[in-house]
């Protein structure tokens, strides 16, 4: 635990490097012009529920898409792609965010839950009673 | 294993080759929009965050993808023609027993300059933040801004 603290504490206060945004292929046929990214996730779980954040800066509440199919979890959130001006520098574009899941376990669709703060997407995934760990007591004779 | 390797076709279902012609085209536009005005190369600073800059006649827009920050951890500060913008991204701690499965989303320090092209007015600028999008406005300094100038 104290190597988790430790590493955690040094994350914070290292700079950040430059990491380019994720370009990909729309799934089927492009509708729409312009290019598409993968944002970057941080997914977990403890417990009782699995969570997935996801950083979609430019991405309201409104403009995000949640959906579970076939054990596939689809995140997409579009973006305004409107700039005041002439462009003077440009170091990123600006596309939709798409991502796709496998859930590996069974979840309870009912209650999920999730939230948009920041451009930072938040899914809260709860697992369902039985993809729950259990604990199992050996018996003796 | 021989009459592969002998054969050697290309591989056909690489994706959509569309898709490679459109970032083609719009690397190419980007070009030549740069080239037409005489502007800086395209390639970024290499600094945290990555920045657009824009202008019309009035303004300089600032714009940089910071998602999960608030405004209270962001500090931006100008010059004549210079802008700072430094800060800290934290991600919290999301309890002890917590088991990751991918975490790609970064935390730290950063500290960005920005050159202006102009000068600008550095007591009217404005920065709002709304879904994690940094953008800031400033304006230029008088001596800066396109004047028409009529035909007698």
């Amino acid at each position: 635990m104290a190597y988790i603290l430790i590493k955690e504490d040094k994350m914070e206060n290292r700079d950040i490097q430059v990491q380019g945004k994720k370009e990909i292929e729309a799934q089927g046929e492009l509708t729409q012009e312009g290019p598409f990214f993968v944002p970057n996730v941080d997914i977990f779980e403890d417990n009782d529920n699995l969570v997935l954040l996801a950083d979609m800066p430019g991405v309201s509440k409104d403009n995000v898409d949640i959906r579970i199919e076939d054990g596939q979890l689809r995140i997409q959130g579009k973006v305004s792609k409107e700039t005041p001006g002439d462009y003077v520098l440009s170091e990123y574009s600006i596309g939709d965010y798409y991502s796709n899941f496998a859930l590996s376990i069974i979840i309870d669709q009912s209650s999920i839950q999730a939230s948009m703060k920041n451009g930072v997407l938040r899914i809260v995934l709860p697992k369902s009673d039985k993809s729950k760990p259990r604990k199992i007591t050996i018996k003796s004779n | 294993m021989f009459p592969k390797t002998f054969i050697d076709f290309p591989e056909w279902n690489v994706g959509n080759p569309f898709l490679d012609f459109e970032r083609m085209r719009r690397d190419m536009n980007r070009l030549a929009e740069r080239f037409g005005k005489g502007l800086p190369s395209f390639s970024t600073a290499g600094v945290f965050p990555l920045t657009n800059v824009t202008e019309d006649g009035n303004n300089y827009y600032i714009r940089a993808e910071l998602p999960g920050m608030k405004t209270e951890d962001i500090e931006i500060s100008a010059t004549n023609s210079n802008l700072s913008i430094s800060g800290q991204r934290i991600i919290p701690r999301e309890g002890d027993n917590v088991r990751y499965h991918r975490r790609e989303r970064e935390a730290g320090k950063f500290s960005r300059m920005i050159s202006l092209p102009g000068s600008i007015d550095t007591d009217k600028v404005e920065a709002s933040f709304m879904d994690g999008i940094l953008t800031i406005v400033l304006p230029k300094s008088e001596p800066m801004k396109p004047k028409q100038i009529e035909v007698k």
